[in-house]
């Protein structure tokens, strides 16, 4: 970094001579106003908002107007924000842009977080002038998530520029001309992005805006916040949802400097419904048995019954989850003991699990975070989707391509943040990324190939890039020609690499996938070179489970089926995502006590004799560790009794803590977060540094705690009115430093990690994250949250020998699963939500043309699995033949490489 | 005098008129159109070799120093002629050449959209060889592999006769591989734009030519360094690569000295007279030519009007006034009087032209043609138009006439993307400034509170 000197109205100021002077003085904490200049997609020069006066030296007392965002911050600039030419023009800016602007505020549902509000008030534009009518606007429907309302818009162009140069989207688009430009699809649909949510952020105003949010709209000041930790998929995005009336309305992003910067994806950001739906367990429940009707039992009852069943059960199982918090996990394992604990992950996933944590520390390369991801300048991603299966990471994957550019420009002197003049150079010229898979990926577009393979011949791809870059690697036998140069190019472009990068994961549940990675991995590290390791899991939790360690899915099932425990205890899962349904309910039924603790009524809450109705990540609190072995915690937004005094739901490590004391004939004392968590790091060496992962309950900024709520929340005399006239005490939280309440600290000036909401004075929308980094697009101030746990061990691991053999003839017609991630469906919480369940596409089936024409069916076509769901038909050219390919979450015990029985469907698709 | 007019033909309705007889225009004065006819037909290859056609460029591929034709250019000072007057030498040696990089593009800015404007469209429509024979030099200097004329789209002859000469070249091998036996390649295609004025901004140009939006791009990369493609492109207008072969066939001295003592500028230009003058039309003259002259050519107002304004060249140039005829039309001198020299062709105001309908026919034109990439020139624009309606219409308002002085110093140079909202404030600014009584003329409400009067139902 260097570090340059600019002198701003006459002070004098330390900042980072890389960045333009409106990030510099922003960085500073000055306010200088601005529009199209995005911290995350850099300066265009299109708003002329943020014009300042520029001086030559000392003895210029002239200078000119420049726009801070298009003007270097080199050493010894000289200019004046508060300049009366600067200012006056700024005014003209935003008397310009608002007039079309339709003044909607008491309508908008930008309102209250509004960039353009904001930057309004800032240049003191409160007259209007512009006496003519305003131009009008049609606008479009552009799917479940997204609302749009072009009368609003100000023509920064941030949509286009993120949606296309930064998502690579390609149905959004700037029409027209003059001032007559607008944003929108060339007709109405969906918007086909898997980011098309963060255009609710980047627009400044309200064109768009979010569409789940409208459903049920508060605005943000009447909202209720905690830091959140998206569960949607392992990279652990932080959020921030707001709650009101006992609902999530929506989730906004939440920067972490390392994680997510500025953006989620849609599935984080639109998949909350499932807090939301009216057929969750709110009250503990009794039933007789599958089949009969549940009956209402109160606490301490359900307790009482459930401790006395379990006490005269001979065996306890418990099976755990990895959508559940490390804390509850622990909790059931203290419940029935650590040799009666599974991770109620399915035996394969666990081993891949065990084997990417493996590889995390001994591969001899270190795990990136996803913003480091950027930095590379080579990438091979063996055997993953990563936009279908982690999200935000497929737009830190497309930014380290993009970066070529960066380097362009650093050699004619055009520097990072100059967007627009970096594409000019750019075009379409990337830094190599190699894609192993099988279908097409959102990513194929900046790809240098995408090869698709089936999932053994993905590993032996990746075993011989290991052998090409260090010959120490063992050797793939009966290569063919294609398959040895697509392995010569890869290792060519990682070894020109000054920072190659592998990403890999459980995707295709292979061992021998991930121990290809590994080796190139090793090989790298071995030929000295800087790189990074990314395995992808499948689940918010995933990786935590891995490191607490359990016995699989299947032990636990094949205990209750041999009769060797009669009870089981099942935390956050529903089995049937994950086994054969015939498997898990004829084990389940085995036990003489089912008790479940899930927060959804699933098929496995269905059969159980006892359930108990569990908080979500919005009600709860605890803990997940993320792909690159980040421990973060979740803090609870709402009390949900205090809106629905009947519901019983808590935390599921508080139910069970109260089911261990039960069972242990101790009195039910309560516990909290800070206990739980510290019992569960001393439990397990492998976790015991997740009680630094967050502040504890004791944590105080100025004395005070920190507000859950704005300062300027209303209602909250009235809000309980159809209950009772009297108000009653806010929830406690005797689990964390928040309050129920907009008493308490919510500023910016002291630094924190853990922030519920983003607001500054004079910044109400989601730019006022810029008050919390050290620098723009920087760091928190306090840290960015959550800590690192998996450590890499050093020394040599020796290469992994399982080259799988070469497939024989596979001529024999049948077909083998190979299940897709997908981003919409293919998780199964966020799939319970309304807008994702619109997003699902119509699942398809995908051949090779040659399986399709033995099948008799064609493109578009429907087939049958089994008694099951119809398909509609797709061919790829290059899809692997013998490979069936179909999404993620449709069939659910399906598992990867299974026979698949297909059949014509009756009379074809109309 | 209208007897003498050449260029008689009627195949097409209108062909710009080159007023100079054959007798007039010789080699060594009038580079550009001695070899017109004066029938108007084009001059096909035949004509154009008898003519001394190609002889620069024999002359340059036989020489093969490419360096020595930029270096050329540099000391004739030959200064863009689409009106910015940037040293087209200059241009030429900032172009990134040798080593891994790719050959590029040499292209030539056909987009004549300036109101007031008919210079290339003679020189395309007429002599369309001379154009080729300055792209392949240009090519040759810049290590060009191709070539694209970007056409304004409704100059339909123009875009027929340049495919046709370019066929015509491509035959005789002056296009295409191994030009002439010299192992130098390059060819050119004709692209016909779609009609934006903003095309004519050599960045916002490449974009087009690309197939995207016609945005202005950011500089740098300068497209010498990164253009067309990412790959290094020069942008010239015609005139000015009609320039070349003169130049490199006489050498830099004798094209300083057409100018003779007029200018520091050398060569000849193309100069023009429109508006209601007795003759409308061209004349290659010496540079540094002075208005009066022009206007005397073009045989003065017509029906006994006088003058009150002139636009020195084009719409985007800032309006002088009768004493300002006597100065040579060169960029700098222009330059000094607060207007730009730009084209060349000059638009005549007769004192019965009311100065505010004019400004707001010309702002309506500025409003529409912008690209809407910055919003001084997006959204300030249209303002300035709706404020000169109302001017117009006498229904101007107190503070009308600063609020324009204040909207057209914001669109003035360095505060906006390119230079196209510049070009709308400077005839403004100039007419607000020479001008202000007619304006002020307009003002004929009392100050009323926006959008004070109801809209009437069912017209929003």
């Amino acid at each position: 970094m260097t570090m340059a000197i600019i002198h701003v109205d006459g002070q004098q100021y330390e900042v980072n001579g890389a960045q333009n002077l409106l990030q510099a003085c922003l960085s500073l904490g000055l306010d200088i106003p601005y529009f199209c200049w995005h911290p995350a997609m850099g300066s265009v020069g299109a708003c002329r908002q943020c014009a300042v006066r520029q001086y030559k030296d000392a003895d210029d007392d002239k200078g000119m107007l420049v726009m801070s965002c298009m003007s270097p911050a080199t050493d010894q600039t000289r200019i004046s924000i508060d300049d009366a030419e600067a200012k006056a023009f700024r005014a003209s800016v935003v008397e310009w842009l608002m007039i079309n602007h339709p003044h909607d505020c008491p309508v908008c549902e930008e309102g209250g977080h509004c960039h353009l509000q904001d930057m309004t008030v800032m240049t003191g534009h409160d007259r209007r002038r512009y006496r003519y009518r305003k131009r009008t606007r049609r606008n479009q429907y552009l799917g479940p998530f997204i609302a749009h309302e072009m009368n609003r818009c100000i023509t920064c162009y941030r949509c286009v520029r993120f949606y296309n140069d930064y998502a690579g989207g390609s149905d959004l688009g700037a029409f027209g001309a003059k001032d007559n430009i607008y944003f929108g699809r060339y007709e109405d649909g969906t918007l086909e992005s898997p980011f098309a949510g963060n255009l609710t952020e980047v627009c400044p105003t309200g064109v768009f805006t979010d569409q789940s949010h409208s459903d049920h709209y508060t605005r943000k000041w009447d909202l209720q916040f905690a830091p959140g930790i998206c569960h949607q998929c392992s990279l652990g995005c932080n959020i921030s949802p707001g709650e009101r009336y006992g609902t999530i309305r929506r989730i906004e992003n939440r920067y972490h400097g390392e994680v997510n910067g500025y953006f989620l994806c849609d599935r984080g950001r639109f998949g909350y419904g499932y807090v939301n739906r009216n057929d969750r367990p709110l009250v503990p429940l009794w039933r007789e048995g599958a089949g009969h009707p549940a009956v209402t039992l109160e606490v301490d009852t359900a307790l009482n019954r459930i401790t006395d069943a379990l006490r005269h059960a001979r065996r306890i199982i418990g099976i755990g989850s990895p959508r559940a918090s490390l804390e509850s996990n622990h909790q059931l394992r203290e419940l029935v003991g650590a040799d009666n604990f599974s991770t109620g992950i399915e035996a394969r996933e666990q081993a891949c699990l065990d084997l990417m944590n493996h590889l995390q520390r001994t591969s001899g390369l270190p795990t990136p975070t996803p913003r480091q991801i950027e930095d590379h300048d080579a990438i091979l991603v063996l055997g993953e989707d990563p936009v279908q299966s982690a999200g935000r990471l497929g737009l830190n994957l497309r930014q380290a391509a993009l970066a070529r550019r960066e380097a362009m420009g650093e050699k004619i002197g055009v520097p990072a943040w100059n967007a627009e003049a970096l594409k000019t150079l750019g075009q379409n010229v990337y830094h190599p990324l190699h894609i192993a898979w099988p279908a097409t990926t959102d990513l194929d577009d900046v790809a240098a190939g995408r090869y698709s393979l089936a999932p053994d011949d993905i590993a032996r791809l990746g075993f011989a890039v290991a052998h090409l870059i260090d010959p120490a690697a063992p050797a793939v036998d009966q290569l063919d020609q294609d398959t040895r140069e697509t392995a010569r190019r890869i290792a060519d472009d990682l070894m020109a690499a000054e920072r190659p990068l592998i990403v890999s994961g459980g995707s295709l549940a292979s061992e021998a996938v991930l121990q290809a990675a590994g080796n190139i991995a090793q090989a790298l590290a071995r030929r000295a070179k800087q790189g990074g390791l990314v395995l992808i899991r499948r689940e918010a939790n995933s990786t935590g489970l891995s490191l607490m360690g359990g016995q699989t899915l299947d032990w636990a099932l094949d205990e209750l089926n041999g009769g060797r425990a009669d009870a089981v205890v099942v935390l956050e899962n529903d089995l049937y995502q994950r086994l054969p349904p015939e498997q898990v309910e004829q084990a389940l039924g085995r036990a003489d006590i089912q008790v479940v603790v899930d927060h959804q009524s699933t098929a496995t809450t269905a059969g159980a004799h006892f359930t108990l109705p569990a908080a979500t990540f919005a009600e709860g609190d605890g803990t997940l560790v993320n792909l690159e072995g980040r421990a973060q915690r979740f803090f609870q937004v709402f009390e949900p009794a205090y809106m629905r005094p009947e519901a019983r739901i808590h935390e599921s490590w508080r139910w069970l803590h109260a089911l261990t004391a039960g069972l242990r004939g101790e009195a039910v004392s309560d516990i909290n977060l800070d206990a739980v968590t510290r019992a569960c790091a001393e439990a397990h060496a492998a976790l015991a540094g997740i009680v630094d992962a967050a502040p504890g309950a004791d944590f105080r900024i100025e004395g005070l705690r920190l507000a859950r709520e704005p300062h300027r929340y209303s209602g909250r005399t009235a809000m309980r009115a159809n209950l009772a006239v009297s108000e009653v005490r806010p929830p406690q939280d005797p689990d964390t430093p928040f309050a129920f309440s907009m008493e308490g600290y919510s500023g910016f000036d002291q630094p924190r990690q853990q922030v519920p909401f983003a607001w500054a004075p004079g910044w109400n929308s989601p730019q006022a994250w810029n008050k919390f980094t050290d620098e723009i697009g920087g760091h928190l101030r306090g840290g960015d949250p959550g800590i690192r746990l998996i450590q890499r061990e050093p020394g040599h691991r020796s290469y992994s020998a399982a080259v799988p053999p070469a497939p024989g003839d596979t001529t024999d017609g049948s077909l083998r699963a190979l299940i897709l991630p997908r981003l919409f469906g293919g998780e199964e919480t966020s799939a319970r939500a309304e807008p994702i369940q619109q997003r699902m596409a119509t699942p398809e089936l995908i051949l090779n043309q040659k399986d399709a024409e033995a099948l008799g069916v064609r493109e578009g076509d429907s087939l049958l699995i089994g008694d099951g769901p119809a398909l509609t038909v797709q061919e790829q050219g290059e899809w692997p033949s013998g490979w069936a390919g179909l999404p993620a979450g449709l069939l659910p015990g399906l598992a990867q490489g299974d026979t698949l029985t297909l059949r014509k469907a009756e009379g074809g698709t109309p | 005098m209208s007897e003498s007019i050449p260029n008689q033909r009627r195949s097409v309705g209108y062909r710009s008129r080159l007023m100079q007889t054959e007798a007039e225009r010789r080699a060594d004065t009038h580079p550009l159109t001695w070899r017109l006819r004066d029938d108007g037909e084009a001059v096909w290859l035949d004509e154009y070799l008898r003519k001394d056609g190609y002889q620069s460029v024999r002359k340059a591929l036989s020489e093969g120093d490419p360096h020595a034709i930029i270096a050329t250019m540099k000391e004739a000072n030959v200064r863009g002629r689409g009106g910015a007057g940037f040293s087209a030498g200059l241009k030429w040696s900032l172009t990134l050449q040798g080593g891994d990089r790719p050959r590029g593009y040499l292209i030539c800015n056909a987009d004549e959209m300036e109101p007031g404007t008919f210079k290339d469209r003679l020189l395309m429509e007429q002599q369309p060889h001379l154009l080729i024979e300055g792209m392949i030099l240009g090519a040759l200097a810049n290590n060009s592999r191709y070539g694209y004329i970007f056409l304004r789209g409704e100059y339909v002859e123009a875009a027929r006769v340049l495919n046709r000469a370019i066929e015509e070249a491509r035959e005789a091998g002056w296009l295409g591989p191994d030009i002439n036996g010299s192992g130098f390649d390059f060819d050119i295609a004709v692209h016909t734009g779609a009609g934006r004025y903003i095309c004519g901004e050599e960045t916002a140009l490449i974009n087009s030519l690309e197939g995207k939006r016609a945005n202005p791009r950011a500089k740098p990369p300068f497209p010498g360094q990164s253009g067309a493609w990412g790959k290094p492109s020069v942008v010239n207008n015609v005139e000015t690569l009609c320039n070349v072969p003169a130049v490199i066939l006489n050498g830099a001295g004798w094209y300083q000295g057409l100018s003779g003592d007029r200018t520091d500028d050398g060569g000849s230009k193309l100069y023009g007279c429109s508006g209601p003058v007795d003759n409308p039309g061209l004349w290659e003259l010496p540079m540094g030519t002075t208005g009066m002259e022009i206007l005397d050519r073009a045989g003065g107002l017509r029906d006994n009007r006088q003058l009150k304004a002139w636009l020195p060249g084009g719409a985007s140039t800032g309006f002088l006034l009768p004493e300002h005829l006597e100065l040579p039309l060169d960029f700098d001198t222009v330059g000094k009087e607060g207007s730009r020299l730009g084209t060349g062709l000059l638009t005549v105001v007769p004192d019965d032209m009311s100065m505010v309908s004019l400004m707001r026919n010309l702002e309506q034109f500025f409003a529409r043609e912008s690209c809407g990439w910055c919003t001084p020139c997006r959204d300030g624009l249209p303002w300035v138009v709706k404020l000169l309606q109302s001017l117009e219409q006498g229904q101007g308002e107190p503070g009308d006439i600063e609020l324009l002085d204040k909207l057209a110093a914001d669109c003035g140079p360095g505060l906006t993307f390119c230079a196209h909202a510049p070009g709308a404030a400077m005839p403004l600014q100039t007419a607000l400034r020479h001008f202000r009584h007619e304006f002020e003329q307009g003002v004929g409400k009392p100050r009323g509170e926006a959008h004070q009067d109801p809209i009437p139902v069912g017209e929003v």
